[in-house]
């Protein structure tokens, strides 16, 4: 019982059916779960935005559209129907497919998206065996599957035939294949100390030793760059120059509309979703409650801990962190390509290399 | 045999031409820009425009001088007073009378507080260009504040038609004065708050400092004005060099461009001016205010104006530079020939000039700090 995928093996063992049918059928329910969990973590995710930046821009956001009449409230949480109402909007909504475009690449394009962040979510925790599958590789699984959607983008960008989709896919090609590696770098530190590449084995270190952001000055370094990185990766403020507005209109994304367009939505806060729950597993203690951090009762912290528990610790570390992301959204300008690349491989590659070294000699010292 | 493997021929490696605009989110109107570039950097830029030509001109060749005011509204719409104002300056110029003092007191308020307004929309879309969305939301509410001020002076927000030639179309409303320094009180404070969040943030410099310099001597022969030449240091600006109106009696300073975060006449230094203006703005408010006589807001003049027979050019200096008017008249109440320069052309016209080598968004940059209005471009 490690796993969704273990235990509902375990639990539909009395139907009776043949192996291929039994797993067709987990298959179907890991992959309504995890669909569900992307639409509602675009649901939340995009009011949650919404609400921020109007919170950052001394507005008051969407106020007007309720759930059956029910408004949500007079101040910041008014509105709460709004971002139903626009995924209703968006799957009723006109399906553009340009004249001249690549109509099969074009259509193709947001399923190879979609299912990268897809198929990331089967190896991603939430909490001490809430995974759909638990694979002893996942941390490798997680960054491998996360930059399938780039293949997705460039086909997006070519396959719309306009010169600004164009553009905003070279820059996201460029930009998403480079932060890939400060960010499989600093991840490697974390395995190098832990030894394994199994999430849960990672929490594990760090409940017996202690939060690999606090564990040395090197992994504290390495969070930094790891979520500057992760910001570059999803592609947002100060480095969303695929899709700067007001450079490229809506970069790759320009020619879609409708349930397309939507998918996109879906799979980049998805995305967002995906690399704050690794950042806070990885690096700041996953499901462990933060009392952990503190060693003046060493038991008693325990009784925060647990499989509901778990999820809250995982899910909130994650939401600060994306909520971190909003706010540089809505307070950083955008930076030049040039400047994001010369970050990239000037600054982020040489420290993160650096780290590396010295991580393995702490590691050997103390 | 490796030569072999790619064919050169078919391989084009030509410049690619976009089009930018005329719908584009940052070309601050529906200019259209063709942009030869190679790769991700620009090689040259045509700027093309007429897209909201509406006969400006020609249609003062059949207005009276009265009827033309709406149209001059029309022109620059985010400094409607300036436009105004410069075409009154030129007409009671060619009529040659003297404006009651209250007059020239309330038209300097205005002007000023349209000149913040204006700079508070370039700061602001000047954020939103290199990406940042929360300045322009934060200028846009203090530019409210000027603009809810100017509803309760003339009922109009946008095109106020307030500023005539030989007055003011009302006096001011009552409490105006104080509402005008309550709205300075609050306003001195937002700057420093801008400053914080846009002016000083390292991103906002990298991308703008040292980008698009404008060398004084390549502004002026351009025919470059106000802001955007002042970043580039050079000290021109008409209510110093050519004092109209009453601009001689109040103390303020011009802010030039010294190239603090790169070199002179950067993008940077054409939007820092902007943020220095409206301090000084501010300050000429403040005198302005404290020394407002009591009077008419009319000058006598008769119902129809019908100037002598002559010729004259009128300089003011708008938001975005040197606006001129010259009028030529024949005598009747409608002008014979009525041209006006307009400052946020000769801005466009150096775009060219200074973006060749930069990058594509460099010159959403450097057009933005060049603060055009398309109404005032076209006419």
């Amino acid at each position: 019982m490690t796993s969704i995928f273990d235990s509902l093996q375990q639990s539909l063992a009395f139907l009776n059916l043949d192996l291929f049918m039994l797993l067709s059928l987990i298959a179907l329910l890991g992959g309504t779960v995890i669909f569900l969990v992307m639409a509602v973590n675009a649901l939340v995710a995009v009011y949650f935005e919404r609400k921020v930046s109007a919170f950052m821009q001394d507005r008051l956001g969407p106020m007007e559209v309720g759930i059956l009449g029910f408004k949500g409230g007079k101040k910041f949480w008014g509105g709460i129907g709004q971002t139903l109402a626009d995924a209703i909007k968006l799957l009723t909504k006109e399906d553009i497919l340009p004249k001249s475009s690549d109509k099969f690449l074009m259509i193709l394009a947001p399923f190879i998206i979609f299912s990268g962040a897809f198929l990331t979510f089967i190896g991603v925790p939430f909490a001490q065996n809430i995974v759909i599958s638990d694979f002893n590789i996942g941390l490798f699984y997680i960054v491998a599957m996360s930059s399938i959607g780039v293949i997705g983008i460039i086909l997006a960008g070519w396959s719309s035939n306009n010169k600004w989709s164009l553009y905003g896919a070279m820059r996201a090609a460029a930009q998403i294949i480079s932060y890939e590696i400060p960010i499989g770098l600093s991840l490697l530190l974390v395995v190098i100390v832990s030894g394994s590449l199994h999430l849960g084995d990672i929490v594990q270190w760090q409940e017996s030793n202690r939060w690999f952001i606090f564990h040395s000055p090197f992994t504290f370094l390495a969070f930094f760059i790891y979520f500057i990185s992760i910001v570059a990766e999803t592609n947002r403020t100060p480095f969303d120059i695929p899709e700067a507005e007001s450079e490229l209109v809506a970069g790759w994304m320009t020619e879609y509309s409708g349930f397309r367009w939507a998918l996109f939505f879906l799979s980049e806060y998805a995305n967002m979703l995906i690399v704050c729950i690794v950042a806070s597993i990885v690096f700041l203690g996953g499901w462990l409650s933060p009392l952990h951090l503190i060693n003046i009762f060493p038991e008693s912290w325990y009784i925060l801990d647990g499989p509901l528990l778990g999820l809250f610790w995982v899910s909130f570390k994650a939401v600060i962190l994306i909520f971190i992301m909003m706010w540089f959204r809505w307070t950083f300008p955008r930076l030049r390509v040039d400047q994001l690349m010369y970050v990239c491989w000037k600054v982020f590659i040489p420290f993160a290399l650096a780290n590396l070294f010295f991580v393995s000699l702490w590691e050997l010292i103390f | 045999m490796e030569a072999n493997l790619i064919d050169k021929s078919v391989i084009e490696t030509g410049e690619m031409v976009l089009n930018m605009g005329p719908q584009h989110p940052s070309t601050h109107g529906v200019l259209r820009l063709k942009i030869h570039t190679d790769g991700e950097v620009v090689s040259k830029i045509e700027p093309i425009i007429g897209y909201l030509h509406r006969c400006f001109e020609k249609h003062c060749e059949k207005l009276s001088y009265e009827q033309i005011v709406p149209f001059t509204d029309r022109c620059d719409y985010l400094a409607s007073m300036h436009m105004d104002h410069a075409y009154s300056i030129a007409v009671e110029r060619l009529l040659d009378i003297e404006l009651p003092g209250r007059v020239e007191y309330i038209r300097v308020i205005i002007a000023e507080l349209q000149r913040i307004a204006s700079h508070l929309v370039a700061v602001g879309t000047f954020g939103l260009d290199v990406g940042a969305i929360t300045p322009f939301t934060w200028t846009i509410r203090d530019r409210e504040r000027v603009l809810d001020l100017f509803e309760t002076l003339c009922g109009a927000r946008l095109l106020y038609n307030y500023i005539w030639p030989g007055g003011v179309s009302h006096d001011l409303p009552p409490k105006f004065i104080e509402r005008t320094l309550d709205f300075l009180d609050y306003f001195d404070p937002q700057i420093d708050e801008l400053n914080n969040l846009l002016t000083t943030n390292k991103i906002f410099i990298e991308r703008t400092a040292d980008v698009g310099i404008l060398p004084p001597e390549v502004g002026i022969n351009f025919g470059v004005s106000g802001p955007s030449l002042r970043g580039s240091g050079v000290n021109f600006d008409l209510r110093k060099n050519e004092p109209y109106s009453i601009y001689s009696k109040f103390d303020f300073d011009v802010p030039l461009g010294r190239g603090e975060m790169g070199t002179i006449g950067d993008t940077w230094d054409r939007y820092y001016v902007r943020v220095l203006e409206m301090r000084e703005s501010a300050k000429i408010i403040r005198q302005a205010c404290a020394q407002l006589p009591d009077g008419d807001v009319h000058a006598a003049l008769p119902k129809k104006i019908r100037p002598n027979a002559g010729e004259v050019y009128g300089r003011y200096e708008s938001a975005r530079g040197d606006v001129g008017f010259y009028i030529m008249s024949n005598g009747k109440n409608i002008p014979m020939r009525l041209k006006m320069r307009s400052p946020a052309f000769c801005n466009l016209s150096v775009l060219s000039e200074i973006s060749e080598g930069w990058m594509i968004s460099d010159v959403i940059a450097i057009l933005g700090s060049l603060d055009i209005v398309l109404g005032e471009i076209d006419r």
